[in-house]
């Protein structure tokens, strides 16, 4: 058995979600990749890929013909992967379309060559299926699977000519030109709570943030008293988020705010009072004032 | 412009309802619990109606596939401005794949023009109908939109990528899946209930298309995520970043 | 201010609220005259969506609406099959004797277990196939006067912005114009409380009282299921001068029903009926019971406990009340069910004879309720609540059996209930602090995680829709005198006193994870707090089981 992995390359490294794929795809067998625009080098650095089948003329990711060379190559693979990813989600599915397989997303588990868990109902239920489908189309959370290295292999690269696009036409892309990365997409979050005091302390994320290239989160209680805006909610009522790293400062971590990150890799909480229930769910817990704890991380960063 | 928009709506588990996964594993308890259309679909009418309003679309038309219960949310979409709706009656729960094979009988016997529907719908999380049926079609597709203008018998999407928007230009028929920002759908008022009481509604038996509605995947089982368990005590900063560069390798 | 367009409609009968009460006799009036346009409207995201009751129903009352009920595929599944009464102490429990002739109220045989809020969703699918128009999630906002009669209702107005303005999807509420409108908003309902006030419904008749429900429904393992079992405790943790109890029923498929009633009569500001719920769980004669289960469902309401002598006027130009709204509850049988819906049968039988004969007032809803079962049956246990609260709860319960017993509810004397509510409480200088045990999150639990298994949720950018009407009596009288009762009574914490400096305080209103339980309404020393409809939909989101 044969899986074909997509693999994103950005500013000429392989995405750490799409390792993460290569290394679930290994568990299926030979992987080969497929990188669309430059990169191709990138991917065939990656151990354990055999084949890169390089579509240097497809440079946008345009779902239309992406599935299209996907599909007319996919005889050769037991396994289509891809990260979960927008561009993962975008292209997969449509891939599965014509190839009338139904795609498996989001998986988080591989139990063998057929079967599969994946998140439903936003995370609340996990759900193991078999699938029947002689081609398997499935996306897969970065998170869930340590990425390979990325470099220590030496695949063969093919290239081959891109199908042309009528239909859809790339128009332009703007990414968010702010230097904090969005909240939901970001790799690292810090989050403050009412533990905070006041809007002037809430600033005191800022430094660790930036350090960490890290989005900056809020509890309601911390929105409601006008420490932060609307939009830095996290929870039940706000964003849902499911970083690598969440940094949970000065926030008690009532239920409904769990519900809004409990799926992060890694939680850190920081709190004066040992009870909260922030510490049940924390990886790594410091019992301490945040007034002396930031500063000291800041500084050990 | 005679364009017909046809936008399918899913009947879920309400949003705020909080699941339970049956004690036998077969699934999450759905007995007696409250049902709404999905909310990327409301988003999905509501652009569809606004493009009516602006005289970019001649009429919309909603659809679903589900059980008879599934009207309400036909009824909902009529309140928030669709003309008439389909239901495609059936009792089983069919896969996105299945989904996609009654939705393309519809379309084309509607000549659909455009298809707006839910990037994702909230039970399943699947995010799959609308790219699955583009393909099936052959149309393009303008998924995770957060803004769509028609013009000269293209559809231009700005899609949410990962970090920032991209914006495509597709020509017609095409599919568009809605996500969050694209616009905030209006509430479908008393008023509005009432009349779309009287608004048609269409009943198809499943059967009477005769398309593949097979199912691919067996769930096998469905369980409770495992509760994260409690860390440890780390006694300073030093200790937490040492410990997260080289233990958790998150830094 | 601009007046706002409203679109209108026009019903023969507007029924505002889908409880048992509203859903009887928007039945009973489709069964009297199936030509009649009517009307419900219920501010629950659906019908059921907001009820909260044990619920130990009588079936008399549905045998008399729908008798084929049983054909019908009702959910009244569990019959009750074993029943105790215990009065508890700190440790150990004692079964009151012979039950069923000391306390005859609560003799439950053929009785059924039930979620209450599944019984009102399939009354409500009985209305639709009558023909009732069942409109959920839209909230009577106000009563809609013309001519200085109630000519139907205003639904909310949806999508205002948390400061007041018009948001973008403003859309305004609307008349629905109604010959006569039926109030069954359940206990302290808002409209109905506008209705006595502007027709004087109250005069001559007691205060209304009232009691906390704070409710839990549990999933236990199988083998420890006895279904149709039904305890009541009442005694400890409560002092003797503290009406209430809990009550713990094994229905359905492995659920248990499991709450505590406090009088909202009670005199220390720093008694919690949250806590006293949560505490009683441990005690031995109920701790059991939820070893190794898991809890579902939380919900909290207040029902009307004034019974009798607080029924106030039924009717009023335009007009009737049934149901908990006019406190038609048997308080010794915590049963308000069946009464609410025989009451909402009669108000419909009254408003089909004014329809028929045109008149403005369904006045003869009062001649039929006092020539119906429901009026002796409340007049004969009218002494018992008060005498509770006159001679305390064992000395009370002495009464009780001998108001039962020996004098069968004929005692040629009526006991009163001299106060409302939000009198009684007591300074907090004169009150000892009570000591309740930290959650242990198995058994016993905090109020938001607690609210989050009530699915509450309101539209977050609205008006915050309990407000003081006058902010410095907060800290005057709530702060300084009571220490803040609301921060202990309100069953989802909504209120929190927060320090803003060395002697200033202020109340902090978490309204979004508000259950609509309306105890702030009733129990406010001052009567400070003003309880507004929110958003049609918003509130809690009770499942089938609650
Ligand atoms: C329907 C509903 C929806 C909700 N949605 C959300 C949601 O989306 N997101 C959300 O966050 N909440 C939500 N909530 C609110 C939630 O229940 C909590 O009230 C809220 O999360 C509490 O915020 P907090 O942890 O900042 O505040 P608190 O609970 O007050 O916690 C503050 C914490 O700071 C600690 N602290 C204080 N001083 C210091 C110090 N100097 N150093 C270190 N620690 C300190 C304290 O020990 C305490 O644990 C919702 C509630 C409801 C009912
Ligand atoms: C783990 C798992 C196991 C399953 N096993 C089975 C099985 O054994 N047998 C079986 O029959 N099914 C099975 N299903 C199918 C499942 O019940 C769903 O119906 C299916 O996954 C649809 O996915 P989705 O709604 O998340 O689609 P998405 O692709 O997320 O939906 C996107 C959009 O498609 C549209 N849409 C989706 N469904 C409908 C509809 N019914 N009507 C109208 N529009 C619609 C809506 O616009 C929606 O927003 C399984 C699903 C999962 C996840
Ligand atoms: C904790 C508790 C335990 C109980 N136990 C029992 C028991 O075991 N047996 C028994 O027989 N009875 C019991 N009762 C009493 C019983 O539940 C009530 O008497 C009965 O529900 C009253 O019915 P109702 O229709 O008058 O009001 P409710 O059941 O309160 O229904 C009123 C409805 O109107 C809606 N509404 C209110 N205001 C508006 C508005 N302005 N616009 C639109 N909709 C509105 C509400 O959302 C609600 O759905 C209990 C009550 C409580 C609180
Ligand atoms: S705010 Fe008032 S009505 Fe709402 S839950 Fe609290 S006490 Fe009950």
């Amino acid at each position: 058995m044969t899986a074909l992995v997509l693999v994103e390359v950005e500013n000429g490294a392989v995405r750490q979600a799409s390792r993460s794929a290569v290394a679930a795809a290994s568990r299926f067998g030979a992987v080969d990749a497929i990188v669309f625009g430059d990169g191709a080098q990138a991917a065939a650095a990656l151990p354990g890929v055999t084949r890169v089948l390089s579509v240097p003329g497809l440079v946008n990711d345009l779902a239309e013909p992406a599935a299209d060379l996907l599909a007319a190559r996919a005889k050769d693979y037991s396994h289509i992967l891809a990260a979960a990813s927008a561009t993962g989600k975008n292209i997969l599915p449509r891939l599965a379309g014509l190839l009338d397989v139904q795609p498996i997303p989001d998986v988080v588990e591989i139990k063998d060559a057929d079967t599969f868990v994946r998140p439903i109902y936003a995370g609340n239920a996990l759900a193991t299926v078999r699938s029947s489908d002689s081609i398997k189309v499935l996306t897969v959370r970065g998170s869930n699977f340590d990425p390979v290295a990325a470099e220590g292999g030496s695949a063969t690269v093919e290239t081959i000519e891109a199908p042309a696009s009528e239909k859809s036409v790339f128009v332009k892309v703007e990414l968010s030109a702010s230097d904090r990365p969005e909240l939901e997409s970001a790799r690292v979050v810090i989050s403050g709570g009412k533990g905070l005091k006041d809007a002037a302390n809430f600033k005191l994320l800022e430094p660790i943030a930036d350090k960490l290239n890290a989005a900056i989160g809020a509890s309601r209680a911390a929105v409601d008293s006008g420490f932060a805006p609307n939009e830095m909610q996290v929870g039940q009522t706000g964003k849902i988020v499911a970083p690598e790293l969440y940094i949970a400062v000065g926030l008690s971590g009532a239920i409904q705010h769990l519900a809004g990150m409990k799926d992060s890799r890694v939680i850190v909480a920081i709190n004066t009072d040992p009870e909260a229930p922030i510490f049940k769910v924390a990886d790594y817990g410091i019992v301490g004032d945040l007034f002396e704890v930031l500063p000291t991380l800041e500084k050990a960063l | 412009m005679t364009m017909k928009v046809l936008v399918p709506v899913k009947r879920v588990v309400d949003y705020n309802v909080k699941v339970r996964v049956a004690a036998d594993g077969s699934g999450v308890e759905t007995q007696g619990v409250k049902m709404s259309m999905n909310p990327f679909d409301e988003i999905a009418v509501e652009e569809a109606v606004r493009l009516r309003e602006k005289g970019a679309a001649k009429e919309v038309v909603v659809v679903t596939v589900g059980a008879q219960a599934a009207q309400d949310v036909l009824r909902t979409a009529m309140a928030m401005g669709a003309d008439r709706a389909i239901l495609v009656r059936t009792d089983d729960t069919l896969e996105p794949r299945a989904v996609a094979n009654v939705l393309k009988a519809i379309a084309t016997r509607e000549e659909a023009g455009l298809i707006c529907m839910g990037k994702q719908a909230i039970d399943d999380d699947m995010n799959a109908t609308g790219q699955i049926l583009a393909a099936k079609l052959g149309w393009p597709q303008g998924t995770f939109a957060s803004a769509v203008t028609v013009a000269d018998g293209r559809i231009e999407v700005a899609r949410e990528i990962d970090g920032g928007t991209e914006v495509v230009s597709l020509t017609l028929p095409a599919v568009v899946t809605a996500d969050l920002r694209l616009n905030e759908p209006r509430y479908a008022s008393l008023p509005n209930i009432m009349k779309a009481r009287k608004k048609p509604l269409e009943t198809v038996e499943i059967d009477s298309l005769g398309v593949d509605t097979a199912s691919r995947l067996t769930v096998v089982s469905v369980a409770e995520p495992a509760e994260r368990k409690e860390g440890v005590k780390v006694n300073s900063a030093a200790e937490l970043v040492e410990k997260l560069k080289t233990e958790a390798k998150v830094i | 201010m601009t007046q706002i367009e409203r679109e209108e409609m026009e019903f023969d009968v507007v029924v505002v609220g889908g409880g048992p009460a509203g859903l009887s006799a928007a039945i009973r009036l489709k069964q009297l005259m199936p030509d009649a346009g009517v009307c419900l409207i219920e501010k629950g995201s659906e019908i059921g969506a907001h009820i909260v009751s044990g619920a130990v129903i009588e079936p008399r009352t549905l045998d008399e609406l729908l008798p084929n009920w049983r054909d019908l595929d009702a959910p009244l599944r569990t019959q009750v099959t074993e029943e105790r009464m215990l009065f508890l102490t700190e440790t150990r429990s004692f079964a009151v004797p012979y039950l069923d002739r000391v306390m005859p109220q609560m003799a439950n045989h053929g009785n059924y277990i039930v979620s209450l809020g599944e019984v009102c969703r399939w009354l409500g699918e009985q209305a639709e196939a009558l023909g009732v128009e069942i409109y959920p999630g839209f909230s009577g906002a106000e009563l809609f006067i013309e001519n200085d009669h109630v000519a139907g209702v205003i639904t909310g107005d949806m999508g205002i912005e948390r400061n007041g303005e018009h948001g973008p999807n403003f859309t305004p509420g609307m008349i629905l114009r109604a010959k006569q409108t039926i109030l069954t908003e359940g206990a302290r309902g808002s409209l109905t409380g506008h209705a006595m006030k502007r027709f004087g419904l109250r005069k001559g008749v007691e205060p209304q009282t009232y009691g906390l429900g704070v409710k839990e429904v549990w999933e236990i393992p199988a083998e420890k299921h006895r279904p149709g079992l039904v305890q009541h405790s009442f005694g400890w943790p409560l002092d003797d001068h503290t009406y209430g109890g809990a009550w713990l029923y094994h229905f359905g498929e492995n659920l248990v029903s499991f709450g505590f009633v406090t009088g909202l009569d009670y005199a220390n500001t720093y008694l919690s009926p949250f806590e006293e719920m949560q505490r009683t769980k441990l005690h031995p004669a109920f701790r059991e019971h939820f070893e190794g289960g898991k809890r579902l469902i939380y919900g909290a309401r207040a029902l009307s406990e004034g019974g009798f002598q607080s029924i106030p006027r039924l009717t009023f130009p335009g007009g009737v009340l049934a149901g908990d709204s006019a406190g038609f509850l048997n308080v010794p049988k915590i049963k308000g069910t069946h009464t609410a819906m025989k009451s909402g049968m009669i108000a419909a039988e009254a408003v089909a004879e004014a329809l028929e004969k045109d008149r403005k007032e369904a006045a003869s809803m009062t001649a039929r309720v006092q020539q119906s079962w429901l009026w002796s049956e409340l007049r004969d246990v009218r002494n018992i609540r008060p005498a509770f609260a006159k001679w305390g709860m064992k000395l009370g319960a002495l009464y009780a059996g001998i108001d039962s017993m020996i004098l069968r509810g004929r005692a040629p004397w009526t006991l009163h209930h001299p106060h409302a509510d939000n009198e009684t409480l007591r300074p907090a200088s004169v009150c000892t602090k009570i000591d309740y045990p930290k959650p242990d999150g198995k058994i016993t639990f905090d109020r938001v995680s607690s609210v989050f298994l009530s699915s509450t949720n309101h539209e977050e950018n609205q008006p915050v829709h309990l407000k003081l009407r006058n902010e410095s009596v907060w800290q005057t009288v709530n702060h300084d005198v009571f220490d803040s009762p609301e921060s202990r009574y309100c069953p989802a914490g909504v209120y929190e006193q927060e320090q803003t400096g060395e002697n200033a305080w202020q109340l902090r209103i978490n309204a979004q994870n508000c259950v609509h339980c309306k105890t702030c309404d009733i129990k406010d020393p001052t009567q400070n707090i003003d309880w507004c409809t929110p958003e049609g939909g918003g509130g809690p989101n009770y499942p089938v089981g609650m």
